[in-house]
């Protein structure tokens, strides 16, 4: 079983008027085969752990770690997709799919096969060849994930992914990352602002609260595997449970926007 | 900029439809004397002289062509020089800090002002004249370069690294096809810059060359020479500027698509 953890970790950033704590003591796990899920307010640290988890930050107390092993850097065993998808906009659609093989030296015949598998997997067939300005947002964060399974890793780190789509688009995703996180035995760490995708798709969701980031409450919803078991989205969506753990979080983001740390 | 309505490229022929006849008429009515400007008819039939029996010791196309060589070679010294050291002053802030104070301190001064500097240094022949074009391009490519490199999306980089790129990869496959429309800019810009020094410098100490084609003329009084000289430096312009457009839409195409 391998695990991503955090432990204890902060992040203390200087700045012109002094330090800033983006990050106050986060001991936080994401196992193989898991979702977890971080929602909180802007500014409240979900973004610097992932920066931690992914190696783009260095914590300033306590570890970040690979099965134990501290993170000494950025590595394709944990890629990530970004919210403005930070495609390469003059390479093709199977091209981008591509690049963390072709950073591999893996023959360009075989890339681009692999590539196409890919775009087929998340549902753009037929678009292999095609440019990154000619697809829509939905299109874009469909290559994005493509690009980032390309490299085969263990863990996903996606932040935000689908903040910028439209609500229709972004349901559609959702579906498609749990089929395809389904059995594949990949982590996922996904940072979102919506509740109701935080529910829909955590095994394990966390609340952050603000300045300095920590987290206030946790939480262990079913209902990703409730989905993938067979129920209907609609139904979950709409199933009491699930609206009242939605209301549930809405009043402790309110709570701890308006008073500060929460401890629960 | 680059697809104009149909409308507008009338009124762009209309404009110079007018200018044309205006030319003519000064010039046919007598009013203007073909010493000062001579009609268009005189000029056209000078370029087909020009061409066919050359004026100061070289046909039209030779001395083109002379010009056209010095351009075209200080430009390969400038690509080759001035991008690899914008690429570093965009990445590493310590050799910014080095080189920045020194085009900025150069890049104002009018090249005619340092050309007597590098007459004395490597004399009047061809070098001289390479260098001063050189110079003059290397400036405005070099921090064309640099600012291309410093506006890349972070979260570009920060994605190839996290699909396994080394700080060589992220360089060559990313920072530099991402800062690639700047440094076409660039290369338009300093392409102007570099055609109009060399016409300057051509007016001191050459034999060959469309700058010292006018000057001579001038000197002479052939006043249709020097008319034809100026259009025909304009038009080159012109098609090096619609040349580097055309290379800029095939090759970075995708920029300002989003």
């Amino acid at each position: 079983m391998t695990v991503l953890s955090a432990v204890g970790a902060g992040v203390t950033y200087r700045s012109r008027n002094g330090a800033v704590e983006a990050l106050a003591g986060v001991s936080l796990d994401v196992g193989e085969g898991e979702i977890v899920v971080a929602l909180g307010a802007s500014g409240c640290g979900k973004s610097t752990l992932l920066g931690l988890y992914a190696g783009f930050v260095r914590a300033t107390s306590g570890q970040v770690m690979v099965d134990g092993v501290p993170i000494a850097g950025p590595g394709p065993d944990r890629a990530v997709v970004f919210q403005d998808d930070a495609l390469m906009p003059w390479l093709s659609a199977e091209e981008n799919v591509a690049f963390g093989l072709r950073l591999r030296g893996v023959p360009r015949p075989e890339r681009l096969a692999r590539a196409r598998n890919l775009l087929r997997d998340v549902g753009l067939e037929g678009f292999a060849g095609h440019a990154i300005a000619e697809m829509s947002g939905g299109m874009r964060q469909r290559v994005g994930l493509a690009r980032a399974l390309a490299v085969q890793p263990r863990f996903l780190l996606m932040d935000e992914p689908l903040g910028a789509l439209d609500e229709l688009t972004r349901e559609r995703m959702q579906v498609l990352l749990l089929q395809l996180w389904q059995g594949s035995g990949k982590g996922i760490f996904l940072i979102t602002h919506s509740i109701e995708e935080a529910l829909f798709l955590a095994t394990e969701l966390v609340l952050f609260s603000p300045r300095p980031g920590r987290i206030a409450r946790r939480f262990r919803p079913d209902f990703s595997r409730r989905f993938l078991a067979g129920e209907p989205i609609r139904a979950i969506k709409g199933d009491p449970q699930f609206l009242a753990m939605r209301e549930e979080l809405a009043l402790a983001i309110l709570a701890g926007e308006e008073e500060g740390p929460i401890h629960g | 900029m680059d697809k104009a309505p149909r409308g507008h490229a009338l009124s762009t022929v209309a404009t110079l439809g007018v200018l044309l006849a205006l030319w003519w008429g000064v010039t046919a009515s007598g009013l203007v004397a073909p010493l000062f400007l001579p009609g268009p008819g005189a000029v056209a039939g000078r370029i087909v002289e020009l061409v066919r029996d050359g004026f100061v010791g070289a046909t039209l196309l030779q001395h083109a062509g002379a010009s056209l060589a010095r351009v075209g070679l200080a430009m390969l010294f400038a690509c080759v020089t001035a991008i690899p050291v914008g690429m570093a002053m965009g990445l590493w802030p310590r050799f910014n800090a080095a080189f920045d104070p020194l085009i900025e301190f150069y890049r104002p001064v009018p090249p005619l002002a340092y050309l007597p500097l590098i007459v004395i240094w490597f004399g009047i022949g061809e070098v001289t004249k390479v260098i001063l074009i050189t110079m003059a391009i290397f400036a405005p490519l070099a921090i064309a370069t640099a600012s291309g490199v410093r506006r890349v999306d972070p979260d570009r980089i920060r994605a190839a690294r996290s699909l396994g790129a080394s700080r060589d990869q992220v360089i060559w496959l990313v920072i530099f096809p991402s800062a690639l429309p700047d440094i076409l800019t660039g290369l338009r810009i300093a392409l102007g810059v570099g055609w109009s020094t060399l016409v300057a410098a051509e007016l001191v100490a050459a034999t060959r060359g469309l700058g010292f084609m006018v000057q001579s003329a001038s000197q002479m009084l052939v006043t249709d020479v020097v008319v034809a000289g100026i259009l025909v430096i304009a038009f080159i312009a012109l098609a090096m500027e619609l040349l580097l457009r055309w290379i800029e839409r095939r090759f970075v195409g995708w920029s300002g698509t989003r």
